[in-house]
C-alpha cells in the first residue's frame, strides 16, 4: 500500500494529542449516574501525538489544490479569490463565539449585520424581502418552492405540482422539484442555447407550479427574452424561479427581480467571496417578491423600535429550514465582501467576470468547437468535439490541464453539450494567468493530434495518477477498517 | 482584451441584455471601504455583541460551548483546503479527500454505525433528510417523531414533511422522556420511521432499546439523533440496531458560531447505502496500484441522476467535517471519553447543588448526561435577567416551546466551566 498512511494507520496506543484540565468538582462513579447498561463497551477512535496531527493534516493540505494555489475555472462554480481578511473578520469571537439562543439584547451587533444583509440582497436582487435561513444553494432552491407551494395553497391553486425546467439545468433543480412533491417536465433549449418560447407554451398548463431558469444560464448565455418568459408564467399562473448561481454574471447590471423573477436564491460563497471550504459550509439565502414575504421560513431579523429582533410570529410561515438562524459566519464573510466592494466594486466584479471569460473564450475558440457562439457572459461553454474525433475526451483535456498547473474547468456539464469544457475564469485572475490557461488548451488541442497519449495518460504530476472510479463503486470501501 | 473579443467598449459586453432590463443606476449599497476601515468598522459591529469570551454560558440546546484545541484552527485555516471545491477531480484532492474518508470512519467508530456520508447542513436538516430517506426505503408516508426531540429539529422536520407530503406524528412526552405507550399506539404499517434523540432535548437518556422493538415490529426504520460528545460514553445508536443515526456535529470542534455553520453528520446500516443522501468518499487504486481515495456512489446524486436522486444536496460542510476531524484525531480515545466525563460530572454537581436551594427543583428523575431541566420558583426571564447583570448568559426558558413547562430551564454545562463558574451561577439563582 502507498499513499498517506490514514490517522488510523499512525495510531498507537497511549498516544495523546492533548491534555485535558483535572475535574474540579467532586465525581461521582460514571456507572451510577448514567447506569451500565447505558455505557458503551469501548471507543475504537485512534491514538495519535499532537505533532503527529499537525504533519497529517499539513501533508493533506499540501496535496490539495485550492483557489490559493492557482488557477480554478470550474464553470458555475464561481472560484473567485476569497480575501483573506473575511477570514479574520469571520473569526472575531464577537461574531464566532455567539450562542444562537443567547439575549438579543447580547446580540444586536449580529442582529443588525443580518438585517442588513437582508436589505443588500434584496437590492441586489431587485426584490422585496429575505431570509438567511438556507444553508446552502439547494436548500435555498427547495425553500423558494416551499414558498410557491405555499402561496398556490393559499390561493386555491394547491393541485398546482409540475416544475418546468431547461434541458441545461443544474441537477439540483429538478432534484429539488421532486423534494418538494413535484413532477419535473423538462424542455428542450432552442438552437440559440436559450429557453424556446414555443416549447414553454406549450408545457405550460393549469397544473404548472413554477419554472425554474438560470439567468444567465449554465451555457453562459442571458435569457434575452426573459420579460416574455414572466409574462408567459405568469399568464399560466405559475411563479418563475431565478437559480442564482449565475449571479456573478450581472452585479450592479440586472436585477432578476426587475424581469419579473418571484424568487431567486443566492450563493454567498460563489458570487460574494466567501470560500467553498472543499464543498462547503456555503450559504444560500432566499430573496422573494412581496407577496411571498408572509410565507418566509420563521424567525426572520426585524427592526422595530430602535432595536433588532427575530421575529418569530408569521402564521403563514412555511417554517423552519435551519436549526437555528443559517450559515452566519458566511454570511459574515459576504458582507465584508459586500461593504468593502460597494455598489461600483460590485459592478466591476461582473464587467471584469464577463470581460476575462469572453477574453478566454477568444482565445481558444480557433482550436475547440464553441457551439452557442462567440459571445458570453461570466462563463462559457466549449465542446472538445473534434478533438474526441482524435481520441481525446474532455476528461482527457480536463486531467491534462492539471499538468499545465490549472484546475480543471467543469466537464460534460451541461448535458446538452457533447464533450462539455465548461470555463469560468472570475473576475480575479489577471491577463497573464488567462493567457497562460489559454496556451495550455491550445498547447493541449496540439497534442491531442500529435501526441494523444501524452493526455490521455494525463496528469503526470500529481501524487496518484487516474484512480479506478469503477472500482471504487464495486467495492464500497467507505470506511477504513484494521487490516486494510 | 477588448480588441481581441472584437468590441471597442467593454459595455459592449452586456448587449445580450435587452436595455430596459439594465440597471440605469448604481445599487444602493454602502462601501467601499478599504482593508483597514473594513476592519475598523467590523471590529466596533463584533465587539457591540457580548461573546462566550466574556460571558459564561450555560446554554445548550443545540449549539454547545466547547473546548477547541488549537489544532483545529490551524488546520482548518490552511487555504489548500478552505479554497478548494468539491474534489470532483481526486488527482488534485487526495488531501480532502482522504480528510473525508477519516471523517467517515471516525463518524462510524464513534456511532457504532457501518457507513456515514461526507456531512449534511445541520443536525435539523440531517434529521428530515433522514425521514425522507425512511420513505424511500420503506414507501409509507408517516414520520413518528419523539416529542423529546428538538423543537426546531421538528419544526424543520415538519416544513420538510409538509413540502414532500408526508405527515409528521408527534409522540407525547412523560417526565422528560418519550413516552413508549404512546408510542407504542402511534407506529402502525403506515410508519416511515421512527425517529428519537437521545441524549433527549432535555438532556436524558432514552430507553433506545424499547423505542428500536417498537419499530422494528411495525417494520418501520429506527432513526437516532445523538449527541457526539455524549458518545465518548454512551452505548452509541449502532448497538441499538438503528438504521439511521445523524447528530449535529458542532460540539466536535466548531464555534458555536451564533447557529452556524454547523455540521449534519447522517450514517446509516450498510444495506441502506444506496438510498443514503450526500457525498461519499472511497477508497480506491490508481493506474499504478496507489491507495487513493474518490467521489463514489454518485449514481445516488443529483448532478447524476436529477429528479432520481436520493436528495437535492449539493454543498455541504466539507470544512467543518474536516474540522471534526482534526478534533477528534487531536483528542482520540481517551480524550474524548474525558471530555464527556468532565461534561457528566460537572453537569451533575451543577444539577446537585441547584437542587439543594430553596425552590428549585429538578423535574424529570431520568438518567442526564450534560443538560438538565430545573424547575424554578421564579420567571425563567426574571432569573436570566438577573443572571446576565453578572455576565452569566442563563439556560434556555422552555415555555416557548412547551407551554406546559413555563418556570422550567434547561442548562447545560460543558467541560469549559468551572467550579467557581458553577458556584457563581448557583449564588445567584439562590440571590
Amino acid at each position: 500500500m502507498n499513499g498517506v498512511p490514514t490517522i488510523f494507520e499512525i495510531s498507537s496506543p497511549g498516544r495523546k494529542g492533548i491534555d485535558l484540565p483535572p475535574c474540579d468538582v467532586p465525581e461521582l462513579p460514571v456507572e451510577e449516574l448514567l447506569g451500565t447498561a447505558n455505557l458503551r463497551d469501548e471507543l475504537p477512535l485512534p491514538e495519535l501525538s499532537q505533532v503527529h496531527v499537525m504533519r497529517h493534516f499539513t501533508h493533506l493540505s499540501t496535496i490539495n489544490y485550492g483557489v490559493n494555489t492557482g488557477f480554478y475555472p470550474l464553470g458555475s462554480c464561481t472560484m473567485k479569490y476569497n480575501p483573506v481578511v473575511n477570514e479574520e473578520i469571520a473569526a472575531r469571537p464577537g461574531f464566532s463565539r455567539l450562542h444562537p439562543c443567547q439575549p438579543e439584547e447580547l446580540s444586536q451587533g449580529i442582529l443588525r449585520l443580518m438585517y442588513d444583509m437582508q436589505v443588500f440582497l434584496a437590492e441586489i436582487g431587485g426584490m422585496d424581502a429575505v431570509t438567511l435561513q438556507p444553508a446552502a444553494g439547494a436548500q435555498g432552491e427547495l425553500t423558494a418552492l416551499m414558498l410557491f407551494k405555499r402561496h398556490h395553497e393559499r390561493v386555491g391553486e394547491g393541485h398546482r405540482h409540475i416544475v418546468i425546467l431547461p434541458d441545461s439545468s443544474h441537477g439540483t433543480n429538478p432534484a429539488t422539484a421532486a423534494r418538494c412533491g413535484c413532477d419535473v417536465l423538462k424542455i428542450e433549449s432552442g438552437a440559440d442555447g436559450r429557453v424556446d418560447l414555443s416549447a414553454l407554451c406549450s408545457a405550460l398548463s393549469n397544473e404548472s407550479a413554477a419554472v425554474m431558469l438560470t439567468n444567465p444560464n449554465t451555457l453562459g448565455l442571458f435569457e434575452s427574452r426573459v420579460e416574455e418568459i414572466a409574462r408567459m408564467v405568469h399568464e399560466a399562473g405559475a411563479l418563475l424561479y431565478c437559480d442564482g448561481a449565475n449571479m456573478n454574471a450581472i452585479l450592479g447590471a440586472h436585477r432578476p427581480g426587475d424581469a419579473g423573477f418571484d424568487a431567486m436564491h443566492f450563493n454567498l460563497h460563489k458570487t460574494f467571496g466567501a470560500p467553498h471550504g472543499g464543498g462547503g459550509p456555503g450559504s444560500g439565502p432566499v430573496a422573494v417578491k412581496a407577496f411571498l414575504e408572509p410565507y418566509l421560513p420563521s424567525p426572520v431579523v426585524a427592526f422595530s423600535d430602535g432595536r433588532y429582533h427575530l421575529r418569530y410570529d408569521g402564521p403563514d410561515s412555511i417554517g423552519r429550514v435551519h436549526a437555528f438562524h443559517g450559515n452566519v459566519g458566511v454570511i459574515v464573510k459576504s458582507y465584508a465582501y459586500i461593504i468593502s466592494l460597494g455598489a461600483p466594486g460590485l459592478k466591476s466584479v461582473s464587467a471584469n467576470a464577463v470581460l476575462n471569460a469572453n477574453y478566454l473564450l477568444s482565445r481558444i475558440a480557433d482550436a475547440y468547437e464553441v457551439p452557442y457562439g462567440r459571445r458570453c457572459m461570466h462563463e462559457f461553454v466549449a465542446s472538445a468535439a473534434k478533438q474526441k474525433a482524435q481520441g481525446v475526451r474532455a476528461l482527457d483535456i480536463a486531467k491534462r490541464l492539471i499538468d499545465y498547473g490549472a484546475h480543471p474547468p467543469t466537464i460534460y456539464f451541461p448535458l446538452i453539450v457533447s464533450e462539455a469544457l465548461m470555463i469560468e475564469p472570475t473576475e480575479t485572475e489577471s491577463m497573464d494567468t488567462l493567457d497562460a490557461f489559454a496556451e495550455a488548451l491550445l498547447k493541449i488541442a496540439e497534442e491531442a493530434e500529435s501526441d494523444p497519449e501524452v493526455v490521455r495518460s494525463a496528469p503526470h504530476v500529481t501524487p496518484v495518477s487516474r484512480l479506478d472510479e469503477a472500482a471504487a463503486a464495486r467495492n464500497m470501501e467507505l470506511r477504513w477498517t484494521p487490516g486494510d | 482584451m477588448l480588441e481581441l473579443i472584437g468590441i471597442s467598449d467593454i459595455s459592449e459586453l452586456f448587449d445580450q441584455v435587452p436595455p430596459s432590463l439594465l440597471l440605469p443606476r448604481l445599487l444602493d449599497l454602502p462601501g467601499p471601504l478599504s482593508e483597514l476601515e473594513l476592519r475598523t468598522y467590523a471590529a466596533e459591529l463584533s465587539d457591540s455583541n457580548g461573546n462566550l469570551d466574556d460571558y459564561t454560558c450555560f446554554l445548550g440546546a443545540g449549539a454547545y460551548d466547547h473546548f477547541i484545541p488549537a489544532t483545529v484552527p490551524a488546520i482548518t485555516g490552511r487555504s489548500e483546503f478552505y479554497t478548494s471545491y468539491t474534489p470532483y477531480q481526486p488527482e488534485v484532492s487526495q488531501g480532502n479527500l482522504q480528510a473525508i474518508f477519516e471523517f467517515q470512519t471516525l463518524v462510524c467508530q464513534l456511532t457504532g454505525m457501518d457507513v456515514a456520508n461526507a456531512s449534511m447542513y445541520d443536525g435539523a436538516s440531517a434529521l428530515a433528510e433522514a425521514a425522507l430517506m425512511a420513505t424511500g426505503v420503506t414507501g409509507r408516508g408517516e414520520w413518528v417523531v419523539s416529542g423529546c426531540v428538538h423543537p426546531a429539529y421538528r419544526e424543520t422536520m415538519r416544513t420538510y414533511a409538509w413540502g414532500a407530503g408526508r405527515s409528521l406524528i408527534e409522540v407525547s412526552r412523560a417526565s422528560g422522556l418519550t413516552d413508549l405507550d404512546d408510542l407504542s399506539r402511534k407506529v402502525t404499517e403506515n410508519t416511515a420511521c421512527v425517529v428519537i434523540q437521545s441524549p433527549n432535548f432535555f438532556g436524558a437518556i432514552e430507553d433506545l432499546a424499547e423505542a428500536e422493538r417498537v419499530a422494528r415490529k411495525n417494520g418501520a426504520l429506527f432513526v437516532v439523533s445523538c449527541n457526539p460528545i455524549s458518545l465518548g460514553l454512551l452505548k452509541p445508536p449502532g448497538a441499538y440496531n438503528a438504521d439511521i443515526c445523524v447528530a449535529e456535529g458542532q460540539p466536535l470542534g466548531m464555534p458555536t458560531g451564533f447557529g452556524g455553520p454547523l455540521l449534519g453528520i447522517f450514517a446509516c446500516k450498510k444495506d441502506l447505502v444506496r438510498q443514503m443522501p450526500g457525498r461519499v468518499v472511497g477508497a480506491t487504486t490508481d493506474a499504478e496500484g496507489r491507495r487513493g481515495f474518490a467521489l463514489t456512489l454518485q449514481t445516488r446524486e443529483q448532478h447524476i441522476r436529477r429528479e432520481k436522486a436520493t436528495s437535492n444536496i449539493c454543498t455541504n460542510e466539507a470544512l467543518n467535517a474536516l474540522a471534526a476531524t482534526v478534533y477528534l484525531a487531536t483528542l482520540g480515545k481517551n480524550g474524548l471519553r474525558r471530555v464527556a466525563e468532565l461534561c457528566l460530572q460537572k453537569a451533575h454537581y451543577a444539577a446537585q447543588t441547584i437542587v439543594e436551594l430553596a425552590g428549585y427543583e429538578l423535574p424529570f428523575s431520568a438518567p442526564f448526561f450534560n443538560e438538565f431541566v430545573v424547575k424554578c420558583p421564579k420567571p425563567v426571564s426574571e432569573i436570566n435577567s438577573r443572571l446576565l447583570r453578572k455576565k452569566i448568559i442563563g439556560g434556555l426558558d422552555l415555555e416557548r416551546h412547551y407551554p406546559d413547562l413555563a418556570g422550567h430551564m434547561l442548562l447545560c454545562v460543558t467541560e469549559k466551566r468551572t467550579s467557581e463558574e458553577i458556584h457563581s451561577l448557583v449564588e445567584e439563582l439562590a440571590s
